[in-house]
């Protein structure tokens, strides 16, 4: 073989090689645009402000799906104002207190093995200790609380993240002024660190929203005839709807265009929630001054 | 001297929180075990683990939960070899090759691949694949393991992708810099340098991407199948084993046989995911990867 075509051929797997990797990114997003088009296709009739803000009627065979959005609405908030504190807090701890040692290290295993627990084991912990143990029934309590630990993980590592990127000099300036740790960290660290926290939240927020298994034996309901009163009461939430019309309902064939429909709310709400974290993000790397 | 005090105060009760979250992975435990341990005085582990027959309902009833074990082993496997190279090239392909502007787009696509909801998921499974699949292959029913394997990949792709892309981007600049002066070519610099130098990362990124693939939920309970059969063939239907909690949870009576038994399939489906975290834990603890100044 010459030089020359040693090089070629060189240079021809390098061809081949970058086509295959090209393709693959090329088959994901593809199939993730595949799905959003499907479901908007499909659902988007059936999306009127009816459906939006009726009940369903007839067996949930006709009408609309709000106390399923209201249902998720209430069990986000709840996951979101659990999960945020605790998962701050736990990331403040994280970054700035601990020393390096055994309990540090502990704990990142327990918060990576935790965020590994698959979604229907958070759904029988909840149902084992908040719903039987702690008695709070199937409800909007119990299942904010199983949403708020299934997504406390995420919220930690978004905010150690955070707090990891505030410049070490900004800690030193404000020591080396005799400010105390504390007033360091609220007053200094967790100003700059505070967009990216949030970003981190949105994303949570859009996790809890999206989840199903651990909600279905902790606050989920078939059907309410009417809103909930109280944090102790059942509610209907958008992905467990999807599955009971796509898998229980009443005429699976017949209500498609419903389910379509709630699956297109489902998404849109999700992967809007996602894409306002992404935008926020992309903006306060580019605003960076450090 | 109260200055000090309410520092050492605000450190614990900081610490407190922290120790939070093993303090729930500890009650996730406990709990599952309470509810599901008394099953073994019904049935043996052993008959529990490898019992060919999972008759819940019958009477007697049989709680044998090794058709869900290997549902859930082979949905797994097969979504591997799917996700696993697509994840992998396309994290080569986002942080080595692609231009900065496709990168950014493409790793928005990968985050919003991650947070499509699992049930749409699997809605897309039933009323798309599912008809396709029985057409296509004339089959009884396209809920099956193909089905439930494809869509079981799109779930992992996102966990593998982004973690191996992690891994790739923090290989230092100067090995591959050493291996461009030596006349390489990119392609045999990402195959011979950057690879193998985040090889632990990548690693991992398959592990989890495997431990997400096992424990995930509402795509197996809506497109396996749910058939409780060791399956013939990969158009069989299976019942994997969150699909088979989800499932039946709702019906089984409150501390019955099978509301035990459903605890002791978490239990089991606990402790592999614990496992594949762990070791994926270890592995990136034992082979980080160091920068140029450790050489």
């Amino acid at each position: 073989m010459t030089m020359q075509s040693y090089m070629r051929w060189r240079y021809f797997k390098q061809r081949i090689f970058f086509g295959v990797v090209s393709l693959s990114a090329l088959v994901i997003t593809l199939t993730l645009l595949g799905i959003l088009v499907y479901v908007f296709i499909h659902g988007f009739r059936a999306v009127t402000w009816d459906f939006l803000t009726l009940p369903p009627t007839d067996s949930m065979t006709k009408g609309g799906i709000m106390p399923a959005i209201v249902g998720t609405l209430y069990l986000t908030v709840g996951a979101i104002s659990i999960a945020l504190p605790l998962g701050v807090v736990s990331a403040i701890y994280l970054t700035e207190y601990a020393k390096q040692g055994r309990l540090i290290r502990m704990i990142r295993v327990g918060v990576n093995c935790l965020a590994g627990v698959p979604s229907v084991v958070f759904g029988l912990f909840g149902l084992g200790f908040f719903v039987v143990f702690l008695k709070f029934g199937s409800s909007i309590l119990a299942g904010s609380l199983t949403l708020g630990i299934l997504i406390l993980p995420t919220i930690i590592g978004a905010s150690e993240e955070a707090l990891k990127s505030v410049p070490q000099t900004f800690r030193e300036a404000s020591l080396a002024l005799g400010v105390s740790k504390w007033n360091t960290i609220s007053r200094i660290v967790m100003p700059s660190a505070l967009p990216s926290i949030l970003t981190g939240a949105i994303l949570g927020v859009g996790r809890a929203a999206g989840e199903t298994a651990p909600i279905m034996f902790t606050a989920a309901a078939f059907f309410t005839a009417v809103l909930p009163r109280s944090i102790f009461d059942e509610v209907m939430a958008l992905p467990y709807h999807i599955y009971v019309l796509a898998t229980a309902g009443a005429n699976i064939e017949q209500t498609r265009p419903l389910q379509f429909g709630t699956a297109l709310v489902l998404v849109s709400l999700v992967l809007g929630i996602d894409l306002i974290a992404i935008v926020i993000r992309s903006a306060i790397r580019r605003k960076k001054r450090w | 001297m109260s200055r000090r005090f309410r520092e050492i105060i605000i450190k614990n009760i900081f610490a407190v929180f922290a120790v939070l979250s093993v303090l729930i992975l500890g009650l996730i435990v406990i709990f599952l075990f309470r509810e599901g341990l008394p099953i073994f005085r019904e049935v043996s582990v052993s008959k529990f683990l490898f019992g060919n027959f999972w008759y819940p309902t019958y009477d007697p009833p049989e709680y044998g939960i090794w058709p869900l074990i290997v549902g859930s082993l082979l949905v797994t496997l097969f979504a591997c070899l799917i996700a696993v190279p697509m994840g992998v090239l396309s994290a080569i392909y986002i942080s080595e090759i692609a231009p900065a502007s496709i990168k950014e787009i493409l790793k928005s696509v990968i985050e919003l691949l991650a947070g499509l909801p699992s049930v749409v998921l699997g809605f897309f499974g039933m009323v798309i694949v599912a008809p396709w699949l029985q057409e296509t292959f004339d089959l009884p029913t396209g809920l099956n393991i193909v089905n439930a394997s494809v869509m079981l990949a799109i779930m992992a792709i996102p966990t593998i992708s982004s973690i191996s892309e992690d891994a790739l981007y923090a290989v230092p600049r100067e090995y591959k810099e050493a291996s461009y002066a030596l006349g390489a070519t990119k392609f045999e610099t990402i195959v011979n340098i950057s690879v193998p130098a985040a090889l632990s990362g990548i690693s991992t990124a398959v592990i989890l991407g495997m431990a997400r693939a096992i424990g995930e939920t509402m795509v197996v309970l809506m497109v396996a199948g749910g058939a409780a059969a060791i399956p013939q063939s990969i158009f069989d239907s299976v019942r994997p084993m969150p699909a088979s909690i989800a499932a039946e949870m709702g019906e089984a009576p409150y501390r019955s046989g099978h509301y035990h038994a459903l605890f002791a399939t978490g239990i089991v489906l606990f402790f592999i995911t614990l496992a594949f975290n762990l070791v994926a834990d270890y592995i990136s603890n034992k082979f980080k990867e160091e920068g140029s100044g450790t050489l």
